[in-house]
């Protein structure tokens, strides 16, 4: 009887208790731990967000004024880039799959894992803090010198947030990087590891190279507004758009950080819901690592009309375009998958059609902003706005969902339920659409973003977005609710609910501890779905 | 960087549950320190940054801000750096082979150049104060280029001060090895933490090399070169 109940024992019934969680260094429990706190900090930027609709809903500044605007959108944006997006696929599903995906018991610094989790909640709660005390109105981007010498409001308590929360973010890349180097199951080549995998490789190179450059410009930032150092303030020489080069060299990488291991998650949910292998394999796993190198090497496109240099222009808007490239590599590999598979049409590939779509549009939109003739017509409108958040919101978030419903089994132990499940994919992708669509065409015919109040003529459009954005907080609030209902009434699910490939998907769900009871020995390719029906793998 | 000693004190070299082998535990770790090492550099590389915009658009006032730093205090604080490295460099060869007693006075010696490079740094940025070119209220430089030398000064401080913050955290690790040396944890099987902590204050010294010709030696470049 005591062999029966140990042979239960998963990493979620291990141990009891506050402590065990909180002192955990088992990354599957981190995982979950991020999963808690982003969770939070996702409802709190989607609440800014909603003040930020309801106040556009009418032409004039009724429900809040431009100062307390201002802060709303930073807050949301803070909130939303640096506390949700970037740690969303890496520090939840990362953290919890890499070391599954590998064949490995634990990432290489499990203790530094757990040290990120603690890093990223002391720099959330400055945050939450400086929203509390009366917030911050410089935007997420901080430019300067408003940021460093004149805003009145909490620029510093925040910036210090950012600068903590940055070293949580290099943590979980060094880690996930020493991982996959050095801890691989027996036969698990690199042309071998699942895309997600070479994903989050890349996204991790991003996470290492680009976070210690932001964390020295906001360290600038601070010390310019604390001690009058001079560095970017025009009265004394200093030169502003130096922050925006060095700001952007990270925040633009940083978009790649949030899609990177997305993309990650819809090759794995095209593959298993197929039943192929992904078409162009290794086309697929380096044009992640091309995204992440280009990605280096674009920033100056969103300075544009900052007073850069029109060669440097040219030079930036060339490789923008570029980028282009690995990204069409990766959305038409995946179109080629879906052609004369055994599609099946379940919650996680619904969430993927909805990236491919939703990230096309925004990858497209993209290319039409890295052209600086028409950069110049609507830099700084809602047509940027709508651009990004068809990246961020439509791309980064589906794709994260799609990936919490298909690991959600591997996770929990338990199915949610398929058909409201269905219906949250469906409500987020209409609901999306018609919050963000609307937005092109207010930026095209000239709205700019960060104002509060706008032309009567434009009513029309931000009527329709503040509706769409209503039916997306309904299809966000849903999962949240039977993801909850299914830890309890959820059916029970055997190891590979799926029927997909993969070393996640041998061990039991929930997985023990450790992992693996036996380290598992990798002798196909990954994907290898034709030899299960008699059929021959293609060799990569 | 993982260092099993401290769940396992007098089993140092005990391998963590999810290494196969100490081999690999190794391995995890030198990887694990060389990519932190990378991040530092792109920590620093913003400033450099700062530093060869601001040159290049004021050589004039960086010229002649640098020209009131100390070239001497600072010629001696980079010898005493490389000395450290030096001891440094002894002290992983003596965990290398073994020789505990070694290890402790080398760090010892390493922690004391340390110290010194520091105490140094503390009569420099005195004299900053005394003369008033600590950027801020009372910043003071004459002649036409006060505004642009502050900048030059903003990143001396910067750079040396962010410099100066990682000998401190270098001498804290220092300070914890040769304690633990001390009680005989390392040996030629398992001495992984001493050579990290070497890697570290290696980078830390070499940050110094360039630091040391870009803002010191700068007047002299541009009295030389003309420009």
């Amino acid at each position: 009887m005591i062999t029966a109940r140990e042979e239960k024992l998963n990493y979620l019934t291990a141990d009891y208790g506050v402590k065990s969680w909180l002192l955990t260094v088992d990354h599957k429990r981190i995982a979950l731990l991020y999963l808690a706190t982003i969770t939070l900090f996702f409802f709190l930027g989607g609440a800014f967000a909603v003040l930020i609709r309801l106040e556009l809903l009418t032409p004039a500044g009724d429900l809040v004024q431009s100062q307390t605007y201002n802060k709303l959108f930073t807050m949301h944006g803070v909130i939303m880039v640096f506390f949700f997006l970037i740690p969303a696929v890496p520090a939840v599903l990362g953290n919890f799959l890499v070391p599954l995906m590998i064949g490995a018991r634990d990432l290489a610094f499990p203790r530094l894992n757990l040290a990120s989790w603690y890093i990223f909640v002391i720099g959330g709660t400055l945050s939450i803090l400086a929203a509390i005390l009366g917030g911050v109105d410089t935007g997420w981007t901080f430019y300067t010198p408003y940021s460093s010498t004149y805003s009145n409001t909490y620029v510093m308590i925040t910036a210090v947030g950012i600068f903590i929360t940055g070293f949580a973010s290099i943590l979980t890349g060094l880690n996930f990087i020493v991982t996959i180097h050095r801890m691989r199951a027996p036969g698990l080549t690199w042309f071998r590891m699942p895309l997600f995998i070479w994903a989050n490789y890349a996204a991790s190179l991003i996470m290492v190279l680009g976070t210690p450059v932001v964390a020295v410009t906001i360290l600038l930032v601070g010390v310019e507004r604390a001690f009058g150092l001079c560095i970017f303030n025009p009265n004394c020489g200093g030169d502003p758009v130096l922050f925006q080069h060095l700001f952007w060299f990270y925040s633009h990488p940083a978009v790649y950080i949030m899609i990177l291991p997305t993309m990650g998650v819809i090759s794995e949910l095209v593959a298993a819901c197929t039943r192929k292998q992904i078409f162009g394999y290794k086309l697929v796993a380096m044009a992640s690592v091309a995204i992440a190198v280009l990605g280096f090497l674009v920033w100056g496109h969103h300075l544009f009309v900052s007073g850069q240099s029109v060669y440097a222009g040219l030079v930036f808007s060339f490789l923008s375009y570029a980028v282009g490239i690995p990204s069409a590599v990766k959305v038409f590999n995946w179109t080629a998958t879906l052609y004369k598979g055994a599609n099946t049409y379940q919650t996680p590939m619904l969430y993927a059609f909805g990236f491919i779509g939703l990230f096309t549009i925004g990858g497209l939109t993209g290319l039409m902003l890295a052209a600086t003739g028409l950069d110049v017509h609507v830099h700084d409108t809602y047509f940027v706005v709508a651009h990004f958040h068809y990246i961020m919101v439509g791309g980064a978030i589906m794709g994260y969902l799609g990936g919490m419903h298909f690991w959600w089994p591997k996770m929990t132990g338990r199915m949610y339920p398929e058909l409201p499940a269905k219906l949250s994919a469906l409500v987020i992708f209409v609901g999306f659409n018609l919050t963000f669509f609307p937005q092109f065409l207010l930026g095209y015919l000239g709205m700019p973003r960060r104002y509060h109040a706008y032309p009567e003529e434009f009513q029309v459009l931000n009527v329709m977005s503040t509706a769409g954005a209503s039916v997306l907080a309904f299809g966000y609030a849903l999962p949240m609710f039977y993801f909850v209902w299914s830890l309890r009434y959820g059916q029970r699910v055997g190891n590979n609910p799926w029927g997909a490939k993969g070393l996640e998907w041998l061990t039991s769900s929930p997985p023990p501890t450790h992992n693996f009871d036996v380290t598992p020995i990798v002798t196909e390719p990954a994907y290898a779905y034709a030899a299960e029906e008699g059929a021959e793998i293609v060799h990569t | 960087m993982s260092t099993p000693s401290a769940e396992h004190p007098g089993h140092p070299a005990a391998l963590l549950h999810h290494f196969d082998t100490a081999e690999q535990q190794k391995d995890a770790s030198t990887l694990g320190m060389w990519l932190f090492l990378i991040t530092e550099i792109m920590f620093f590389g913003g400033m450099f940054t700062a530093y060869v915009a601001g040159r290049f658009r004021f050589h004039e006032a960086f010229k002649e801000a640098s020209n009131t730093l100390d070239v001497t205090l600072g010629a001696i604080n980079t010898t005493v750096l490389i000395c450290s490295s030096l001891t440094m460099a002894l002290a992983v060869h003596a965990a290398q082979v073994g020789k505990k007693k070694q290890i402790v006075w080398f760090l010892l010696a390493t922690i004391l150049l340390g110290c010194t490079f520091l105490g140094v740094k503390v009569v420099e940025y005195h004299d900053k104060f005394v003369h008033h070119h600590v950027p801020g209220l009372h910043f003071h430089f004459p002649g036409p280029n006060a505004r642009n030398a502050e900048m030059f000064f903003s990143i001396y401080f910067g750079m040396t001060g962010l410099h100066a913050l990682h000998m401190v955290v270098g001498v804290g690790l220092l300070a914890v090895l040769a304690v633990r040396a001390g009680k005989g944890w390392f040996t030629p099987d398992y001495y992984t933490p001493v050579e990290m902590t070497g890697l570290y204050w290696h980078f830390v010294d070499i940050v110094w090399i360039f630091l040391f010709p870009l803002l010191y030696l700068l007047g002299a470049h541009f009295a030389i070169t003309g420009h």
